[in-house]
């Protein structure tokens, strides 16, 4: 069992969110990096649950990313993973981020992908389908548990008010959300023996970008908030009635 | 040349946030000066012939069973060959559960760029520019799409449904050569009778500052009260409150209803990151300092053990309700 699992570095999420160079760049200067929450919690925790069941189980790690990325990429080592992989290449497009992973896919030979639901930036909801296309693989997404039986996997995903049981043949990827693992967190013995695990930096390969930023903007400011004295309900009612419109 | 929308009734039937996707892209076809078609998959749930009341003029309908369950990759493929053979140079797809699976393999498949999460008409007067959201509603990133074909993922809840068009759509069926499945669904479980969360106009939500699961019969039936589906933060749900589909925010679901009614939450960035495109915010909170406030429309300072119940009784008057 070989299973490649996708990281994306992210911005800690109480982040302040602003812009640069006349809006057209994320002011990342201050920011503090962490593992993007889906990629850790349910992707990567996962992976290494089913490896506590399956001691042959072999994790890999692969981000595209820059030098940046590395502590992140380590962090992720320390919690678990055997092997990570950074391609040295740093873009916002998703085809071009995906045609990357494919890459090393492919190498890898992998019977289970795993990538976080999305990325808390971007928010693109994108790359594990792209991937999973590239390498003309069954894409299961937004995935809240998954379970091996044999050459098979047995995912449970969303749907629209429910959820839905899936049964599909390996080689798969899956995107994963909340529900897949229990939470953990490294510890000293993890992150002594991750500094001995192997971080591989390969260049990336060529590929297209599909799309490009224009702009970023903020929305627009509320007005404030109109409090309503805690013993006048009614006035609330008339203004949610009234003025906002909404029942 | 034409733009196709992805009609998506493949869980029984066709969903509010297609039916804006529908909407948005026979405005995209106008503003183009095209035509817009409409693409459905599996045994018709609905008549979709019908749907030609949304301004859509033709719709390919691949009528198999097969397709009455989502595989990602064999949808993808169906689309391209429709997409392909009808000329489309933009596609739609809601940014809903289905559309995440499909818009990205089919970005590949015609090495057409893909913008998801739009929330606004693209802007044509110089190149092909559509606004999405980014940071988890926190920003918004005007994206150019830099290929021939292009594909929109829309946000649920950021077009409104527009039942414009007057006739009928004429359904013509497209047969495919794809024909295997390699995802096998083999149960479904949807909860019965309630709203469901992704598509609520009106979602009443509690926090840990309601103290315990037997607290939740106000949230209830407030919830009832307003024809509202009911959430919850992540400690709420992370407890066992309340089950853990209800949970929203940034490791949870994103949300952008009407109206959201926040009752004892803190407001939290992680939490706002998930409510913060709702059009209008309600909060109730005790503490003054509550960062929800900030974020909110209307708010109440009190406690809502004793708000929450007087407010159930003053919208039963206005709905006149017993
Ligand atoms: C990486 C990361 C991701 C996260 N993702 C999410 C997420 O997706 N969703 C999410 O919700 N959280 C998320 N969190 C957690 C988030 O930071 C907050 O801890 C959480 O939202 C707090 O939940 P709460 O507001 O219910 O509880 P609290 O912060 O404990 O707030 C309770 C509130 O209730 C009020 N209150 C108490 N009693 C009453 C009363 N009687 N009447 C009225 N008001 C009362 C208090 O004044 C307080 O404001 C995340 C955190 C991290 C680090
Ligand atoms: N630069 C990256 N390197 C590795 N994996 C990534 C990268 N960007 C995104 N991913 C993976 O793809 C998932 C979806 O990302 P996105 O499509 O950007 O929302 C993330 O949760 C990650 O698992």
């Amino acid at each position: 069992m070989k299973i490649l699992v996708c990281i994306s570095k992210a911005p800690d999420t109480t982040t302040k969110i602003a812009f640069t160079d006349n809006n057209t760049k994320f002011a990342a200067d201050a920011v503090q990096w962490i593992i993007n929450p889906y990629d850790e919690w349910y992707a990567l925790v996962r992976a290494i649950e089913l490896k506590e069941k399956d001691a042959s189980a072999v994790i890999h790690l692969v981000t595209v990313g820059e030098a940046d990325a590395e502590p992140v990429i380590r962090k992720a080592l320390a919690l678990g993973g055997d092997e990570a992989i950074r391609i040295n290449a740093s873009s916002q497009d998703s085809y071009y981020i995906a045609s990357q992973i494919a890459e090393v896919a492919k190498q890898g030979a992998y019977d289970l992908i795993l990538t976080g639901k999305e990325t808390i930036d971007y928010n693109g909801s994108c790359i594990g389908g792209m991937v999973a296309e590239l390498l003309n693989l069954p894409y299961v997404s937004l995935a809240t548990k998954l379970l091996l039986n044999g050459s098979n996997a047995v995912i449970t995903r969303e749907i629209e008010g429910g959820e839905e049981v899936c049964d599909v043949a390996l080689p798969v990827l899956v995107s994963c959300q909340k529900g897949m693992a229990e939470a953990r967190i490294p510890n000293m013995r993890g992150i002594m023996a991750a500094r001995t695990r192997p971080l591989k930096v390969v260049e990336p390969v060529a590929a297209d970008n599909l799309t490009s930023i224009v702009s970023f903007e903020l929305p627009p400011a509320k007005a404030g908030v109109k409090l309503v004295p805690a013993d006048n309900p009614a006035e609330l009612v008339r203004l949610l009635h009234e003025e906002a419109k909404v029942f | 040349m034409s733009v196709l929308i992805f009609i998506d009734q493949s869980e029984g039937h066709i969903k509010k946030a297609s039916l804006e996707a529908l909407s948005y892209g026979v405005k995209v076809a106008e503003n183009l000066g095209v035509g817009a078609e409409g693409v459905a998959l599996g045994s018709a749930s609905e008549d979709l012939a019908a749907l030609g009341q949304y301004g859509v003029k033709k719709i390919y309908h691949v009528n198999k069973a097969t397709f009455n369950h989502l595989d990602a990759q064999a949808f993808t493929s169906v689309i391209a060959e429709v997409a392909q053979s009808s000329g489309a140079k933009v596609i739609i797809f809601s940014n809903n559960v289905d559309g995440k699976a499909i818009a990205p393999g089919l970005s590949v498949k015609l090495k057409a760029a893909l913008v998801s999460g739009a929330v606004a008409l693209p802007d044509t007067a110089n190149g092909f520019v559509v606004k999405k959201t980014v940071f988890s509603g926190k920003a918004f990133a005007n994206i150019s799409l830099n290929t021939d074909v292009k594909i929109i993922a829309l946000n649920p809840n950021s077009y409104p449904v527009s039942a414009t068009g007057s006739g009928t759509a004429e359904v013509v069926s497209f047969d495919v050569k794809t024909d295997a499945t390699k995802v096998k669904v083999t149960a479904v479980n949807k909860v019965e009778g309630e709203v469901p969360l992704s598509e609520a106009d009106i979602v009443v939500s509690g926090g840990r500052g309601l103290k315990g699961p037997e607290n939740w019969g106000m949230i209830e039936e407030l919830a009832k009260l307003l024809g509202a589906a009911t959430a919850c933060s992540r400690p709420v749900a992370d407890a066992h409150w309340r089950p853990h589909h209800e949970h929203v925010g940034q490791t949870g679901l994103a949300i952008a209803p009407n109206l959201y009614i926040a009752i004892g939450i803190s407001g939290a960035i992680q939490h706002l990151a998930g409510v913060n495109r709702s059009k209008t915010i309600v909060v109730i909170n005790k503490d003054p300092e509550a960062p929800f406030f900030k974020a909110a429309d209307y708010g109440i300072v009190g406690d809502a053990f004793g708000v929450v119940p007087k407010l159930i009784e003053e919208i039963k008057k206005v709905k006149g309700v017993a």
